[in-house]
């Protein structure tokens, strides 16, 4: 399946993956709107965690593991694996926020939503035509979105 | 502004930020390596200050939600055309610090462009044009030293002629376009891995400058032009032999007469393992080669770098255009140099004293007409090819200095404009927020040699599918029939003096 | 019959996806003892403290069970394995062969001898219909005493308490949550249980549960002398492994069922996983009962890719718990309570009280071996890396991850590599 892949010799740190992502999971679909009202208002966050490290930086999310740990983890059978497309899916409307896949995931890739007990987690941008919205963001090509294995 | 000298508010920029579309997402900080964007804990928001901006506008190239521009500080000093802004902000520098001028890229004064001052000709009903989507088109150029004649034994069995004349090497290029010596070091391995990638890709070659090369760019080798400067960083015999031709570089366009230097902070241990220079110490290329003081002497070079190289690389001699240049690549020609390269004033670098860039040298146009005429009267002209560099700008300029008699010219600004720089001029921080000229890992790494690679070879394709169009107007489907053909060229608004030096004849003429 | 799974919690979930994983065609059957679909057993909190509906139970979608070709037989128990004859029987009189069997039955709830709790009005909270009892006699319940202060108990306690029940909680240790927890955060967790309104006594128990002449609950006398008037009381004092069908079939038993690397048990064709499972413990490389949901999950994934002819090692189990007390989450992993003469184990701890933030990290020699996080909770994944990794945490790294910041640019960079960008090969 296609995934995201980050490479830190090339990520900038520039948060535009952030931003990207914040922007497709909006309900304006608007940046400015989404950045100011809706991160506020709804709680909007982004799926990815840039990490920094000196001169070196990443931008993380979910891996859409084989095996995830998160799935194993999961008390309310929000989260499950699709067999058919390989992705790790989340089901809001189960989800009872335990944290326990946030405890579970060695990647820390899932947030806690900040103001519901729910959970963010890369989605891939199901259904967005350009693919995920932080790849399409990265002006250095340091995310990629592709087949690998 | 407070704690300041006064002069620091004659600073060159604003930034506009627009209130209705700034979300204060900080990308303009993170990018800013001269720290003219911050975030404000206080008023908790996005500010700047404008007196750090070197407009080289990175950050409105990122900012998400085109929030900023970057313009000139509009403040005007009393109108005066002797004492421009510009000398007064350099005067109130110099008393402020004492130093030497410092200033990167080529020079940005007011000297005319010829290239803007010469027109192109094209076919009409006799001698019809050529539509090079239907016809075939050669860029293909060579260059080295060609022989006189050529001698041929024909075999009497078969009856199968054989080229018995011995040839001297050549560099074959698909396109007469080359990227330009820049050092590894003023500008970064990464933008060096991308010259060689696409230099490869497209058929041509690339200069490592002065800072030797890379053992992992070795593999490029025959897409390479290695250089030997007067500090000889990084030249063994390895080097010499990894390459598919070696430069001798006695002159660079932007500083004629005058050595480099290298700050110690831009030496990592990469740029160290290279250049054979401990870290962090200034790597100074001296003014002259200290074994060059005649031609004799460069004779000598030539064939010391011909002999390491066993006679397999073409030796190329670089120089600045100056006024009697004419008769100097008359001497490297006679020196035995089988490629000469001028570089004009209006050429690039990571740094230089501006009042020598800015008032030394002479713009290529003139020096490139002056030698190819003075090596055909001299009857040497096959004996070198000439590249012309400094200043190309466009597909046009490749044009118009292969017909005023350039065999292939050399791209430095162009290739890193390319990639992305605005030529902000401040190459000698070692900032660059492009990433371009800076060994800073954190901004190094903005420069991907994916995508870097892929943006010069597009440039060069590109430039490569207009100058074939430009070719096929004129009636001419090789690049080889139009070298040194003048008669394609016009001037338009220039003295019968300058007209004369071009060799060119007036438009309507 | 190729796969016979006896149990329908996590880890015959874990199991199906297992064995999905590798043999798509052959059918799968479940035989679960309750008659509701593999619903997530700590759901019951939730359900019982009115936080969701009867219809957020299930684990998997109906669908799954049509999509991943199982059959169901729920309500009915497996009485009896024959595992030489690869049979075994139900309580409903079938007999049914398999080549693979999977023995999932969890765990049941211990209950401690107290006199007077053989009657009505004492449960236990382990299981749906437990949940379901008291949801139907929540209106009826006034006062409730909860024996145990473990993790079960305390949820138990705050769901009664959500219902409008008057709950005390009781401890016989010094502190709640002592299995998973250390002093700092149980007190952090028992601070926040006492704001909203629980009573949480330590360090007493239970000794006789009062009756009236009818046999009605009338209270419970405690080992302190005090007695507490109440209608229920709920004996949340923790599960043992259910094993009592392996051991009479004659398959080895220790403190659980015993089981390879593998998941065998001592039986041909026989695997046992989940709470019911004396596995391999990732940390102390000893076999353990670890009766963890996560665990479950792995050890009966693991056990169906085995079943369906893989050869697959169990990684180990790792103790991890996350749960939250009224808005305060805590989470802990791995060893949180080392022995205190040992050396080897240096263990950090931050404790902000007034910011009800905690952390306490373990390390043994180099390697992070557990963490408990109290409040802040963002960064337990990256934690969870280190432990579950076994990465080595250099001196440097070390300050970072004390000051509360891990984070993946500090894991060996091949390890990195391989994780996040592999199959990535510079040319030059």
């Amino acid at each position: 399946m296609k995934r995201v892949y980050p490479d830190k010799e090339y990520c900038i740190g520039c948060h535009l993956c952030e931003l990207a992502c914040i922007t497709a999971h909006s309900k304006s679909k608007d940046l400015i709107i989404a950045f100011r009202e809706e991160r506020l208002k709804d709680g909007l966050d982004s799926c990815k965690k840039v990490f920094e490290k000196g001169d070196t930086c990443v931008a993380i999310s979910c891996r859409h593991c084989d095996e995830p740990s998160c799935v194993a983890a999961c008390i309310s059978g929000g989260l499950h694996k699709d067999p058919e497309t390989g992705r790790t899916v989340y089901d809001r409307n189960k989800c009872v926020g335990c944290w326990s896949c946030l405890m579970a995931c060695p990647y820390g890739a899932i947030k806690r939503h900040p103001t519901e007990s729910k959970i963010i987690k890369c989605d891939l941008c199901e259904g967005r035509e350009e693919g995920p919205a932080c790849v399409q963001a990265c002006p250095n090509g340091a995310l990629k979105f592709e087949e690998r294995d | 502004m407070l704690f300041q000298p006064i002069n620091k508010n004659y600073h060159e920029f604003c930034i506009d930020r627009d209130p209705d579309l700034c979300i204060n997402c900080k990308v303009c900080v993170r990018q800013c390596s001269y720290e003219a964007h911050y975030w404000d804990e206080t008023r908790q928001k996005v500010m700047h200050d404008n007196t750090k901006c070197v407009g080289c506008h990175r950050c409105e190239a990122l900012c998400p939600t085109s929030a900023l521009n970057i313009r000139n500080k509009p403040s005007d000093f009393r109108t005066n055309n002797l004492w421009r802004p510009v000398f007064l902000q350099n005067i109130y520098k110099q008393a402020d610090t004492g130093g030497v001028l410092l200033a990167g890229m080529g020079s940005p004064v007011d000297i005319p462009v010829y290239w803007d001052r010469m027109l192109l000709d094209a076919s009409q009903v006799t001698n019809p044009s050529i539509d090079p989507l239907r016809e075939p088109m050669e860029l293909k150029t060579f260059l080295g030293a060609k022989p006189r004649k050529l001698d041929f034994s024909v075999n009497k069995k078969t009856g199968k002629a054989k080229l018995k004349t011995k040839l001297t090497p050549q560099l074959e290029l698909d396109v007469p376009i080359m990227f330009a010596a820049m050092s590894f070091g003023a500008i970064n391995f990464n933008l060096h891995r991308a010259m060689a990638r696409a230099a490869t890709e497209t058929g041509t070659f690339y200069n490592t400058g002065e800072g030797g090369l890379h053992k992992s760019l070795y593999k490029y080798g025959d897409h390479t032009i290695v250089q030997v400067a007067s500090g000889r960083f990084g030249v063994h015999r390895d080097y010499l032999k990894a390459g598919a031709a070696i430069e001798i570089k006695v002159g660079q366009g932007a500083k004629p007469g005058i050595g480099g230097h290298l700050p110690g902070e831009k030496i990592n241990d990469k740029v160290s393992e290279t250049r054979m220079v401990p870290i962090g110490s200034d790597a100074i290329s001296p003014a002259p080669h200290h074994d060059i003081y005649s031609i004799e002497d460069l004779l000598q070079l030539i064939y010391a770098l011909k002999e390491a190289s066993e006679y397999k690389s073409p030796v190329s001699v670089k120089i600045a255009a100056v006024h009697n240049v004419a008769a100097i690549a008359s001497g490297i020609a006679r020196a035995g140099a089988d490629i000469i390269t001028i570089d004009g004033m209006r050429g690039g670098t990571g740094a230089a004293p501006a009042m020598i860039r800015d008032n030394v040298g002479i713009p290529i146009e003139l020096a490139l007409s002056q030698v190819d005429q003075r090596l055909r009267d001299e009857g040497i002209r096959n004996n070198v090819s000439v590249v012309a560099a400094g200043g190309i700008r466009c597909s046009g300029d490749v044009i118009k200095a292969i017909a005023l008699g350039a065999d292939a010219v050399y791209i430095g600004t162009a290739t890193l404009i390319a990639v992305g720089c605005t030529i902000c001029g401040r190459c000698y921080t070692g900032k660059c927020p492009w990433g371009i000229a800076t060994n800073d890992t954190k901004l190094s790494k903005r420069q991907n040699p994916d995508i870097a690679a892929k943006k010069l070879a597009n440039l060069i394709r590109a430039w490569g599918h207009e100058i074939e169009e430009m070719l096929g107007g004129m009636g001419l489907n090789s690049i080889e029939s139009l070298r040194g053909n003048r008669d394609k060229l016009r001037g338009v608004g220039i003295s019968d003096t300058e007209l004369d030096i071009l060799g060119i004849k007036h438009a309507g003429r | 019959m190729k796969y016979v799974i006896i149990g329908n919690g996590i880890a015959s979930i874990g199991a199906i996806e297992g064995i999905r994983k590798v043999d798509a065609e052959n059918e799968i059957l479940v035989i679960g003892a309750e008659d509701s679909p593999a619903y997530g057993r700590p759901l019951i909190s939730y359900l019982l403290a009115g936080k969701i509906g009867p219809e957020r139970l299930a684990l998997r979608p109906q669908e799954f069970y049509e999509k991943s070709n199982v059959s169901l037989k729920l309500g009915t128990r497996v009485i009896a394995i024959d595992t030489k004859k690869k049979i075994v029987a139900t309580d409903k009189g079938e007999t049914l062969e398999y080549e693979n069997l999977l023995i999932a039955t969890g765990g049941i709830p211990f209950t401690p001898p107290i006199p007077g709790s053989d009657g009505a009005d004492v449960y236990n909270f382990t299981n749906l219909a437990h949940a379901q009892t008291l949801i139907s006699k929540a209106k009826e319940i006034k006062r409730a005493v909860v024996i145990g202060g473990g993790l079960i108990g305390l949820k138990a306690g705050e769901s009664l308490f959500d219902r409008g029940v008057e709950v005390t909680i009781l401890e016989l240790s010094p502190r709640i949550l002592s299995l998973a927890f250390d002093e700092n955060a149980a007190s952090l967790a028992g601070t926040r249980l006492e704001e909203v309104g629980l009573h949480v006594r330590c360090g007493v128990s239970a000794k006789e549960i009062q009756r009236d002449a009818e046999g009605s609950l009338k209270g419970v006398h405690l080992t302190d002398g005090d007695f507490l008037q109440c209608d229920v009381v709920v004996i949340a004092i923790g599960v043992v492994p259910n094993y009592d069908l392996a051991k009479k079939s004659g398959i080895g038993v220790d403190r659980g069922i015993k089981v390879d690397d593998h998941m065998r048990t001592t039986a041909e064709g026989v695997f046992a996983a989940g709470d019911v499972a004396q596995a391999r413990d990732l940390l102390f490389r000893e076999d353990r009962v670890i009766p963890i949901w996560t665990n479950a999950y792995n050890q009966g994934f693991c056990a169906g890719k085995n079943m369906a002819g893989r050869d697959i090692t169990f990684t180990g189990s790792l103790a991890m718990n996350s749960i939250s007390f009224y808005g305060l989450p805590t989470i802990s992993v791995g060893t949180v309570n080392p022995p205190e003469d040992d050396d080897a184990y240096e263990v950090a701890a931050f404790l902000d009280e007034k910011k009800r933030s905690y952390r306490k990290l373990v390390f043994h020699n180099d390697h992070l071996v557990g963490y408990v996080l109290v409040g802040d909770i963002d960064m337990a994944g990256m934690y969870t890396a280190f432990v579950k990794f076994q990465m080595p945490v250099p001196e440097d790294a070390k300050k970072q991850i004390l000051a509360g910041e891990p984070d993946v640019l500090m894991w060996p960079d091949d390890f990195f590599k391989d994780t996040w960008n592999p199959g990535v090969v510079e040319p030059d």
